[in-house]
């Protein structure tokens, strides 16, 4: 399985040939607290990078979960929408978001790798 | 299953008795909608022969028949007391929810509301016919200006957030007048919901000041943020932590400096009404919540009102209508043309603004006198911190205290035990209690903000303290039977609230009756 690559955005991102799974970050889903709602993408969508992909709504906000990459949705985790907390219980697993379809794969070196993304955290 | 993968069936409870036949629990009556209740032919009032021999509506006859429901009076009259037997209400119990100020709505309010020199006039007669409800508003300005120091009062803004929104209009039509396009609002962290909202709707763009770990607005970052393209700040003094700013003076005067305006967010005034009046704090403009400062909490018996008061600054720019008094008497300016000085930014309502409510206020005010206005705040404030004081060692207070009118508690106590501020607030219920405020404010993890009023006896107060106090320990001791799928003992167990507000049915459509089906 590839590592994961990271967004300032709080997503996370799984490359695997040319699709990509998303989903929010183990930060995200503790700043956010229990999570209720999730709304995701429809297959066939097609998103540019940062156009709003998905929402997902805890006891505390609603927040939009942007594109981090362009491209096309070949999935979306209907689990979620039964069970929101997953996202909770496992933000990096079981609580991916959506896949897509990569339009251009040059877009996945701005991404940053978890050691730079656990620095920008920090700084926040 | 709920859609938190929890069971929806009642745990750890033998429920052995037979259902009852019919679907009704004693007292709890199993209620339908008015219009599964309804059938075709029945009617509870009795319409007079038309005398129209000839039909006018040319085209606009309705053809299909118009689907209101059919039920006789006593139905109608069961069904509506029905319903209101499963809501909560501060006339059946405390009502802890925080930042709403849930007092008690004194009866002599409702009296006096009710006299008809009060309730049955009409904002377009003549204003010689009104002489006693003009001089009513005109005493409640007094009160409310004097009780907050500042210079003036509009009256008409309908609710908290409708002053909000009144207050921002007269500080853009104050920087409109200076010449400048200030486009920034700085809002902290802990503010109510409505604030950044406001600003947006009048056109503002928001940005957010970060709290101190002690729970304060943090002065430094404000003053940071200040600058010549800063419209105005938008703070809440008592804060949503239940906290006085201590540092208030000092971030008026460097919004003064900067040349920006305080707006005060009025919704905690219960907390210091009588003690501090908000002008010396340095405030241009606030609401005031009469319904829940002044009483009549939502539900508890009228609409709300949201006057606003201004300081002399922003006072010319106070909307219409305005109240004048000389020796013709009372009567309301409505048209600009009609002033001599100010340039008011517009209006906010039709016409005047909540009536009744001023009738509430004002009886309320009267009743309790300066000094009761002052010891209601005092009350409320011990109430708290007596709240505070009895659950700070079984649940888990982010700030130590002393806190004003509300006491806020975080999750950190149900740490481990799998237990969340959504469960603990459904165990509530349960045991007859409205939840407090949950999940806000957004500063501290979990909350649970907690505002008792003055209204609650000691008695009460120790009552309540000892339910959350069992409660918190049955938590920690890993007996989540009061907790999972709570509540238990309401007309309907955990509901989906997200899924109800996010994919509401607002539709009710019939079923398709099984003979219908058959044909």
């Amino acid at each position: 399985m590839s590592e994961l690559r990271f967004t300032n955005q709080h997503e996370w991102v799984r490359i695997e040939g040319d699709e990509a799974t998303v989903g929010i970050t183990k930060y995200a889903a503790e700043q956010l607290g229990d999570v209720v709602f999730v709304e995701l993408p429809e297959a066939g969508k097609k998103l540019a990078r940062d156009a709003e992909a998905a929402v997902v709504e805890s006891v505390k906000a609603a927040s939009e979960v942007y594109a981090p990459l362009s491209g096309e949705i070949v999935a979306a985790n209907a689990a979620l929408s039964d069970d929101p907390a997953k996202v909770n219980a496992d933000p990096e697993g079981e609580g991916w978001f959506f896949r897509i379809k990569l339009a251009d794969k040059a877009e996945t070196e701005g991404l940053m790798t978890a050691d730079q993304y656990t620095e920008f955290v920090k700084g926040l | 299953m709920n859609n938190q993968g929890r069971p929806t069936a009642v745990a750890g409870m033998a429920e052995t008795a037979p259902a009852t036949i019919s679907g009704d629990r004693g007292l709890d009556h199993e209620e339908g909608l008015i219009f599964e209740l309804g059938r075709d032919g029945m009617t509870g009032v009795d319409l007079p022969q038309t005398q129209v021999s000839e039909s006018r509506l040319g085209g606009q006859r309705r053809k299909g028949a118009i689907g209101l429901p059919g039920l006789s009076e006593p139905e109608v009259v069961r069904h509506y007391v029905r319903l209101s037997r499963m809501n909560y209400a501060i006339d059946s119990g405390l009502y802890p929810l925080g930042s709403c100020t849930m007092k008690h709505n004194p009866r002599l309010n409702e009296k006096m509301a009710r006299l008809p020199g009060f309730a049955d006039i009409h904002p377009l007669q003549p204003q010689k016919t009104v002489q006693g409800a003009l001089a009513l508003i005109s005493e409640l300005m007094r009160w409310l200006t004097t009780l907050t120091g500042m210079h003036s009062v509009a009256m008409s803004p309908k609710a908290g957030a409708h002053g909000e929104l009144c207050g921002l209009l007269a500080i853009r039509a104050a920087m409109e007048a200076r010449g400048e396009d200030r486009k920034r609002i700085l809002v902290p962290e802990s503010a109510h919901g409505t604030n950044p909202a406001t600003a947006a709707l009048a056109g503002f763009t928001v940005e957010e000041v970060p709290a101190t770990s002690g729970g304060h607005v943090d002065a430094d970052a404000l003053e940071a943020k200040l600058g010549p393209d800063v419209a105005a700040i938008m703070l809440t003094n008592p804060n949503t932590c239940g906290l006085f700013e201590p540092r208030v003076l000092e971030m008026a005067n460097a919004v003064r400096k900067a040349g920006a305006y305080f707006y005060c967010d009025g919704a905690n005034f219960n907390a210091i009404a009588g003690r501090v009046r908000p002008g010396d704090l340095g405030v241009d403009a606030m609401h005031i919540n009469l319904h829940k400062t002044f009483s009549t909490p939502h539900g508890g018996g009228g609409p709300g009102a949201g006057p606003v008061v201004f300081s002399k600054a922003l006072a010319p720019f106070a909307p219409l209508p305005l109240l004048i008094h000389d020796d013709a008497g009372f009567r309301y300016i409505e048209n600009r043309e009609d002033l001599e000085t100010g340039s008011p930014f517009g209006r906010m309502c039709a016409f005047h603004g909540q009536m009744g409510m001023f009738v509430r206020a004002l009886a309320y005010m009267l009743s309790h006198g300066a000094d009761g206005v002052r010891q209601a705040s005092e009350d409320a404030v011990l109430s708290a911190n007596y709240i505070l004081a009895s659950l700070k060692d079984v649940m888990s207070a982010p700030f130590p205290g002393p806190c004003m009118h509300e006491a806020l508690f975080d999750d950190s106590f149900l740490d481990g035990t799998g237990v969340t501020t959504l469960d603990f607030a459904k165990a509530m219920i349960d045991e007859g209690y409205h939840p407090m405020t949950m999940y806000f404010p957004l500063v501290v993890h979990g909350a649970m903000l907690i505002e008792p009023t003055e209204s609650e006896s000691k008695e009460s107060l120790d009552r309540f303290i000892h339910v959350l106090r069992v409660l918190a320990g049955e938590a920690k001791a890993g007996n989540r039977a009061r907790f999972d799928g709570a509540p238990r003992f309401a007309p309907r167990r955990r509901l989906d609230e997200t899924r109800a507000a996010r994919k509401p049915i607002l539709r009710w459509t019939q079923k398709t009756p099984v003979a219908d089906a058959a044909e």
